[in-house]
């Protein structure tokens, strides 16, 4: 494999941070072709900036778990390379994943531990965890996650939401740079989304950096300052939230008995993909100031009820960018 | 190499570490259910033999009139069982005799098979390797794992059958298959001898096992196919025209341990097996190591 980096890579310098500037992800043309030839990853040039909660998005199948994998040091890119805090990966795996907490693919438990021997277990698997602290650490993680009063119940009793609080335990259990959590609100009810998405902030408001893969828009944009997308296993685009949903435009909404008359209305005004809903109609605004189209509307004697732009979603932003709606890749 | 690469850390964690993964592995391991059961299986071995043979023998008969040559077992039922009725202590080699080829090698086999491919239908080895476990001192921890398995497992039928020996039957000095008598407490030091022989014979298995488990993603495949090649094995060696193959068959040498109970002790194929196993080992366990650095973990 080539080190394109400019710095020295592997032994030399234990410290090549500065040449990844502060990213805590790095990767250029990491690529990933499974043996049955098929193009898994393609190209991905991802950076991470440390301190951010970054959100990667993407239908299922567009190549996001198997990012995260290569990242992990679980899966050997086919070519290009991956850094992580700084460092090459998977060769650098023993130093940097000990300041990594991962929760890839959702929690994996042995059922016939308890949740507590669970993350002893994990946490014994670590060789830089100290093993006098482990018991207080793993009570720590428990308590963190909510999970204290059930500890000593078997694993395989848990319930799927129960799960996914104990595999978050086990990416808490050392204070981490990098928190890689893959659809870390998976089975969770409303009231456990909410409390996840409180201790990401928490952790990223400790200094974390949060890399959080979800197919839920609103979720990465109500925690993420970052956001990349993924489809087909290419990266679309990356950048701050709030940028990339400003690419997209908002939509016009006109709430008003008169729907079809509204609709021809605004087409005429140059209003594009025009929907009517009962009595709701929205539209790609036009060029212009918005309350012409208002007076335009009044004027053709349609009874306006309510008339404003939404602002763009994420999700907006996601199909302006792919052309396609949110499912699953072919 | 597992060790000293945690030297590097920032914290300096210390290199005594690196073996809480052993630590928490055997505890796993025999904290299971099905390790339990194993081993419940192997120990009523010996339990069965010895009262079948008391029963055999109640009516004042002994078992086959066993003469000092008769340690071949007489072509009916494993080695040593005409003398467990004179002996309590040859229930021990009976016992061993007769789990060598396949009871004891299953158990093995459902163990190391399970290992890795376990860890891989589970999703746990994911987070191990991420923890990071590292997947030479992951490797390097299963096998020896599977090692203490073997000898517990070994030493589970031995002391069972030693504790039914001498219950059901008496005990005392004894004969050797060379006709010398030794004492009671010289035949226990050979028993224990024995014993760590017969556990040093299934560390071909275990390391063959260990290679299958990193072969698959599925634990009863890689448990179903271990037992498998054992069974197959087991069958290519009654194969008279296959002779010239057989020395190299991990279970050719397995009854040699008999040869520890000759006065004196005749080495020939007791090393032949020794030395075989450790090929094995090393054949297998590299090539295991091969396979599992290298491997992509997708599950």
């Amino acid at each position: 494999m080539g080190e394109p980096s400019a710095t020295e890579p592997g032994q030399g310098s234990a410290e090549g941070v500065e040449g990844a500037e502060d990213a805590v992800i790095a990767t250029r043309a990491l690529t990933k072709r499974y043996r049955g030839g098929q193009l898994a990853v393609d190209g991905l040039d991802l950076t991470v900036p440390a301190g951010s909660v970054f959100g990667f998005l993407g239908p299922n199948g567009s190549g996001k778990t198997t990012t995260i994998r290569m990242l992990m040091g679980l899966i050997e890119p086919t070519s290009g390379t991956a850094r992580v805090l700084g460092r090459p990966m998977p060769r650098a795996a023993r130093a940097v994943l000990p300041q990594v907490g991962a929760l890839i693919e959702g929690p994996a438990l042995y059922g016939f531990l308890s949740g507590r021997d669970n993350l002893l277990r994990y946490d014994a698997a670590d060789p830089t965890a100290d093993p006098r602290t482990r018991r207080d650490r793993v009570a720590a993680a428990l308590d963190r996650v909510g999970l204290a009063a059930a500890a000593g119940k078997k694993a395989k009793a848990y319930s799927l939401g129960m799960k996914q609080r104990l595999g978050l335990a086990a990416a808490l259990l050392q204070p981490r740079r990098l928190l890689v959590l893959d659809e870390p609100t998976n089975g969770l009810d409303p009231q456990g989304m909410r409390e996840i998405r409180a201790l990401v902030r928490e952790l990223a408001s400790d200094g974390t950096t949060v890399f959080l893969s979800s197919h839920l828009l609103d979720e990465i944009e109500q925690v993420c300052t970052h956001a990349a997308v993924m489809a087909h296993g290419r990266l679309i685009t990356q950048g701050a939230v709030a940028d990339l949903a400003a690419g997209a435009r908002g939509r016009l909404v006109v709430t008003t008995p008169d729907a079809g008359e509204a609709a021809r209305v605004l087409k005429e005004q140059g209003a594009g993909d025009v929907v009517v809903a009962e009595d709701r109609v929205t539209a790609e605004p036009p060029e212009g100031d918005p309350a012409d189209l208002n007076a335009a509307l009044v004027a053709a004697g349609v009874r306006v009820r309510g008339f404003g732009v939404e602002r763009a979603s994420l999700e907006d932003a996601f199909v302006a960018l792919t052309g396609e709606g949110f499912d699953v890749a072919g | 190499m597992s060790q000293a690469e945690g030297l590097k850390e920032l914290r300096g964690p210390s290199p005594l570490w690196s073996f809480g993964l052993l630590r928490s592995e055997l505890l796993t391991t025999f904290r299971r259910w099905r390790t339990l059961a194993l081993l419940g299986v192997l120990a009523a071995v010996p339990v069965l033999v010895g009262i079948a043979v008391r029963i055999e023998t109640s009516d004042g008969s002994s078992f086959g009139g066993g003469g000092p040559g008769g340690g071949g077992g007489g072509g009916e039922g494993p080695a040593f069982i005409a003398q467990i009725s004179n002996n309590g202590l040859f229930l021990v080699f009976t016992a061993l005799a007769a789990t060598l080829p396949f009871f004891l090698p299953m158990a093995i086999g459902v163990v190391a098979g399970d290992a890795i491919a376990g860890e891989a239908s589970a999703g746990t080895l994911r987070y191990l390797l991420v923890a990071p476990a590292g997947r030479t001192r992951l490797l390097l921890t299963k096998y020896a794992t599977v090692i203490a398995f073997c000898l517990a497992a070994t030493l589970v039928v031995a002391v069972t059958a030693l504790a039914v020996g001498a219950l059901l039957f008496p005990v005392g000095d004894l004969t050797t298959i060379s006709g010398t008598r030794i004492t009671y407490a010289e035949g226990l030091g050979r028993a224990l001898l024995i014993a760590l022989v017969v556990a040093a014979s299934l560390v071909g298995v275990a390391a063959l096992g260990l290679f299958v488990s990193t072969l698959t993603g599925s634990g009863i495949a890689a448990m179903a196919t271990t037992v498998g090649l054992l069974i197959t094995v087991q069958i290519l060696d009654q194969i008279p025209q296959l002779d010239a193959l057989q020395p190299y068959f991990f279970s050719h040498y397995w009854l040699s341990f008999a040869d520890l109970m000759r006065e004196p002790v005749y080495w020939d194929d007791l090393v032949k097996n020794l030395g075989l196993q450790a090929l094995y080992a090393a054949v297998f366990g590299s090539a295991a190591w091969a396979r599992f650095t290298a491997k992509d973990i997708t599950a």
